[in-house]
């Protein structure tokens, strides 16, 4: 069976692109040929940063022959009928269809079309042109000459030339003719661009992936990757050192590469005063190079690992040397902020009493950055933040002296050189300086943690400081958002106030905090209304909390979904007034979870349902609530005694004990109400014609609503 | 004709620039004389950003020094400058062999890409106050940024058609490369050795100093924020009064080159003002978004030139 070699052959193609780009070139092509009765044996696709290239083996060399009977007039018919008939079919004259004949429709002709397959080089032909102009790249551009007409080809880099052959195994392939906006396919590609940089003719992929490795291209991304991790970790390990992983670092450097040659560099032990993190930080992003690290000791060496794309006529000496100049020139970079961020600021060079942090924060204040042009600047939101973990530290078990401290440094150093530079080191620098200049341990943790949970796999900060810090921080932030309704809608949360109440949520429930949230939500608008720049909620107060609270809730509900928990049950909890402690509200739905998945529960559910449903309707009907205490004179039935026994006691035992916080206990007294209701509904009919004894059987109904509602909100209660 | 020595690109700074300049006016290239306005990139010069523009064919090459206020470091940082030169090349339409002739000009000035690790890596191009965008590259030598290449495809607001192909050589970076000094200050500027020698530091230090003072410290915001706002003004009138008036005498766009000025010195003012750190992350985009309104209408109007390919009536 023939195979199909496809490369379309570019300028560099973004590293990032490329495997979803091969990927989507199989699925185009190999969909359109089956599409069009051509099923194959296998199919894969390849990248490199110059070339996608698609492997299809075992196709048929042509199409399926079709045949295909049309039904046409009864013998007979008018000749418009026939003459129709022979155009639709395609026939020449009357003598070329056939007659059948059906009992009920008598006879009539039928036109045999046979179309017979075509080759799938004509096939092909005419597939790939309309796959290529339409090709899906993230983002594509015009080019050349051509690009002055409307509708010119686009393709992530300027497209070169296309190989396109199919044949069997056994004889030559053909070439696949066909033109792309001038670009004709044929049998020559190119090989590496400096290395072998002269044209190599190809005539499957068998020869094709030969005569690539000798033109210097290795066209398997895995194994260009599978190349630099065995070479790194060698030379690594002939120096004693260790190779610091990162896929992300090796899935990119691949993609760099047609012929990864891995060389060691090296940079001045002095660099190594810096923060590792802030070497790891500068080598790869701005170098796409790998650190080393000592595995006795675990920290990093002045060396490192690059990935050429040549065998250099010197043995790659001039390239070690080239990479770690620039190495060195960004670590004196890096170096330089590092000192300088640590040194007195000119503007203060008179304030001794200010240490080099605490003059950062001075220069964040007066520069009035905007934090955001509603919310006021960035020492507005730290005199916020400082006051609101001042209140905070007690509840959290924190030093309020502490905290306060760590909440007044916290931002910092957004305004020194490093965090300018390296933004994503926010936090990170903050407390390495503030342990520089003397910070008490936890001041300076905090500075860090308190940004702390950045995502769902993020750690928690537990230390009573940082949580004091991370929470002001966060329930600033969410109430200043909300206060100026910039609330997230669906996929856009510009400023990430999902993953803020997360991290609250997180912080609360996984450190066992109890925290009245309602509280801090509104103390931190008053917070918000004590500064200058910041201005007065545009909603009402009231509606923001209530807003806010709801927010936390459907927060909650996601949060308890990814932990496999039982989330339907948040609102029937969230439905009672007051619930602002999301501990105790998550307790509360586990315990809630626990006792409906008892016989118990469910049976009581199912009475609470008909209790609730013969109330509704009634109450349509009737145009009056029965909400009233019921009246024991007009009990006509022991059942209904008993239920208004039982229902006493479990409004005054599960008031009890929910103000206990014994939520099992809670259950266990609505657990006891499940026979008296169950007797209730087999023993006594509430819709009776005495009109007072119905009325006082609908409050008794009602009592059973408000009696449940001491543990939660069964009307909200899903399943 | 073999260079003397003192202007071999591999010692000599200015070398260098000649190189260059020669290999591309052996090109087709129009050499031009860099923009006498501060600009902050070499894409300011309206020999990029207008000519870019409109359907006629055009070849240029020209150093442009360029100033990023922010980057100054008071001469203390061996590689960062608040200004510095690029060399800049800009061909519409992009040639089909626009990245071999970008490797011959690197081997013109004396990188052996048989020795050295060039590289093609994704950086698609922005700039957001001229309203536009390109794809392309960050050319690398041994792991170091020697060029920006870009094919615009969008300026002021426009799609570029045909396209065309811009080369952006960081100067100094790249004579450090070549002349191996890992110091910008210590780069031979003319060639020379002994007495005659003159270094980068010897013709630009005192300048370093000066103006990171002058943008970090001294640099009179008041005056910069008015500044900032007549310069708008006056382009906006420019614009108006210079638009063709139809049926009357003027059938073209009498003035988009003046009023394109104003729109480069406001971008300037605008840089000024954030490196004094007096404009907010919020209020950034909102003055980004005022100079990027002046580049559109300076489009524009370019548009309606002769230049920009409008026809006279």
């Amino acid at each position: 069976m023939p195979d199909l070699l496809l490369e379309l052959f570019s300028e560099e193609i973004p590293a990032r692109m490329q495997r979803r780009a091969a990927d989507d070139l199989k699925a185009l092509v190999t969909n359109a040929l089956v599409d069009r009765g051509l099923t194959y044996e296998g199919a894969r696709a390849y990248a490199t940063p110059r070339r996608l290239t698609l492997h299809v083996v075992g196709l048929p060399a042509k199409q399926p022959d079709l045949r295909e009977e049309k039904k046409g007039p009864r013998v007979g018919s008018p000749e418009a009928a026939v003459q129709g008939f022979l155009k639709s079919a395609g026939l020449a004259s009357i003598d070329e269809a056939t007659i059948q004949s059906d009992p009920k429709k008598g006879e009539f002709y039928v036109a045999v079309v046979e179309r017979p397959g075509r080759a799938t080089p004509a096939v092909l032909a005419e597939i790939l042109p309309g796959i290529i102009k339409t090709f899906p790249w993230p983002k594509s551009m015009r080019w050349g000459a051509a690009s002055a007409e409307p509708g010119a080809l686009r393709w992530v880099r300027p497209l070169h030339s296309i190989v396109c052959t199919f044949g069997p195994e056994t004889e030559i392939p053909d070439v696949v003719r066909f033109e792309v906006d001038g670009i004709v396919a044929s049998d020559f590609t190119r090989g590496h661009r400096f290395m072998s940089p002269d044209l190599v003719e190809v005539r499957r992929f068998d020869d094709y992936v030969s005569s690539l490795e000798k033109a210097k291209v290795i066209l398997d991304a895995d194994r260009r990757k599978e190349i630099i991790r065995t070479e790194a970790k060698n030379l690594a390990f002939a120096r004693g050192l260790e190779l610091v992983e990162d896929d992300g670092l090796l899935e990119e450097v691949a993609g760099l590469v047609e012929w990864p040659v891995v060389l060691v560099g090296s940079f001045d032990e002095e660099f190594l005063d810096i923060p590792a993190e802030v070497v790891r930080a500068t080598i790869r992003a701005n170098q796409k190079c790998f650190v080393l690290r000592d595995p006795a000791t675990g920290r990093l060496a002045n060396k490192f690992i690059l990935v050429a794309n040549i065998e250099a006529k010197d043995g790659g000496a001039a390239i070690a040397a080239g990479n770690g100049r620039v190495v060195r020139a960004r670590l004196s970079d890096a170096n330089f902020f590092w000192q300088t961020d640590r040194r007195p600021l000119p503007e203060y060079h008179d304030r001794r009493d200010l240490k080099p942090l605490d003059q950062r924060l001075e220069r964040l204040k007066a520069l009035k950055v905007v934090f955001h042009e509603k919310l006021g600047t960035q020492g507005e939101r730290v005199a916020r933040i400082v006051a609101l973990a001042k209140q905070l530290a007690p509840l959290v078990g924190a030093d309020v002296a502490r905290a306060e401290r760590a909440a007044s440094l916290a931002k910092a150093d957004l305004a020194t050189e490093m965090v300018g530079e390296f933004p994503e080191l926010q936090g990170l620098m903050g407390r390495y300086y503030a342990a520089l200049q003397g910070e008490d341990p936890a001041v300076a943790a905090a500075i860090e943690d308190h940004y702390k949970p950045q995502g769902p796999a993020d750690r928690v900060p537990t230390d009573p400081v940082s949580v004091a810090v991370a929470l002001a921080d966060k329930l600033d932030t969410l109430v200043g958002f909300w206060s100026i309704d910039e609330k997230p809608t669906g996929s856009k949360d510009p400023y990430a106030l999902r993953r803020a109440a997360l991290g609250v949520i997180r912080i609360l429930l996984e450190g066992s905090i109890r925290l009245p949230l309602m509280k801090f939500l509104d103390d931190a608008i008053v917070m918000g209304k004590l500064t200058d720049g910041y201005r007065l909620p545009e909603m009402p107060r009231p509606a923001v909390l209530r807003d806010l609270l709801a927010f936390f809730a459907d927060r909650l509900k996601v949060y308890l979904r990814d932990q496999g928990a039982r989330y339907d049950l948040i609102d029937a909890v969230f439905a009672l007034e007051g619930q602002d402690d999301l501990l105790m509200i998550v307790r509360r739905v586990e315990a809630l979870g626990r006792f409906l998945a008892t016989e118990d529960g469910e049976h009581l559910l199912v009475g609470y349902r008909r209790a609730a449903n013969i109330l509704r309707i009634e109450e349509k009907k009737d145009g009056v609530t029965y909400d009233g205490t019921p009246d024991p004179a007009l009990f006509a039935e022991e059942e209904e005694r008993a239920l208004a026994a039982a229902l006493a006691a479990v409004r005054r035992d599960a008031s009890a004990a929910i103000a206990a916080e014994d939520f099992e206990g809670a259950m266990r007294v609505l657990a006891t109400l499940r026979p008296s209701v169950d007797a209730f509904f087999d023993k006594v009919t509430v819709n009776v014609d005495a009109a007072a004894l119905r009325a006082n059987r609908l409050k008794l109904l009602n009592a059973i609503r408000v009696a449940t509602r001491e543990v939660a909100d069964f009307s909200k209660v899903e399943g | 004709m073999q260079a003397p020595e003192y202007l071999n690109p591999r010692r000599s700074f200015q070398g260098l620039i000649l190189t260059l300049q020669r290999f591309w006016a052996e090109r087709g290239c129009v050499i031009l004389q860099p923009y006498d306005m501060e600009v902050g990139a070499g894409t300011f010069h309206p020999a990029t950003t207008l000519r870019a523009l409109g359907p006629k064919p055009w070849r240029a090459a020209y150093v442009q020094p360029s100033r990023r206020p922010k980057d100054g470091r008071y001469g203390e940082n061996p590689n960062r400058l608040q200004h510095y030169y690029q060399f800049q090349v800009i061909l519409k339409p992009n040639p089909p062999d626009i990245q071999e002739l970008y490797l011959q000009s690197l081997y013109a000035i004396g990188i052996d890409p048989a020795v050295h690790d060039i590289r093609f890596v994704e950086d698609d191009w922005e700039s957001p106050t001229l309203g536009a965008w390109g794809l392309g590259w960050e050319c690398w030598c041994d792991g170091m940024e020697v060029s920006q290449f870009t094919y615009f495809q969008q300026v002021a607001g426009f799609e570029c058609a045909p396209v065309a192909g811009e080369l952006t050589y960081g100067l100094e970076r790249l004579a450090m490369y070549v002349q191996g000094v890992e110091n910008v200050y210590e780069l031979n500027f003319n060639g020379r050795e002994g007495d005659e020698k003159v270094t980068y530091g010897d013709v630009f230090l005192q300048a370093e100093e000066e103006y990171s003072r002058h943008n970090f410290e001294f640099a009179d915001t008041e005056m910069l924020f008015r500044h900032f706002r007549d310069a708008e003004a006056e382009c906006k009138r420019l614009l108006a009064a210079g638009e063709p008036d139809g049926g009357g005498n003027y059938h073209l766009h009498q003035m988009a080159l003046p009023a394109y000025d104003q729109c480069i010195k406001a971008s300037h003012v605008f840089n000024l003002l954030d490196a004094r750190g007096v404009i907010s992350v919020t209020e950034r985009q909102s003055y980004i978004l005022r100079v990027r309104e002046l580049a559109k209408a300076c489009g524009a109007a370019w548009l309606k030139t002769e230049g920009g390919g409008a026809a006279a009536a």
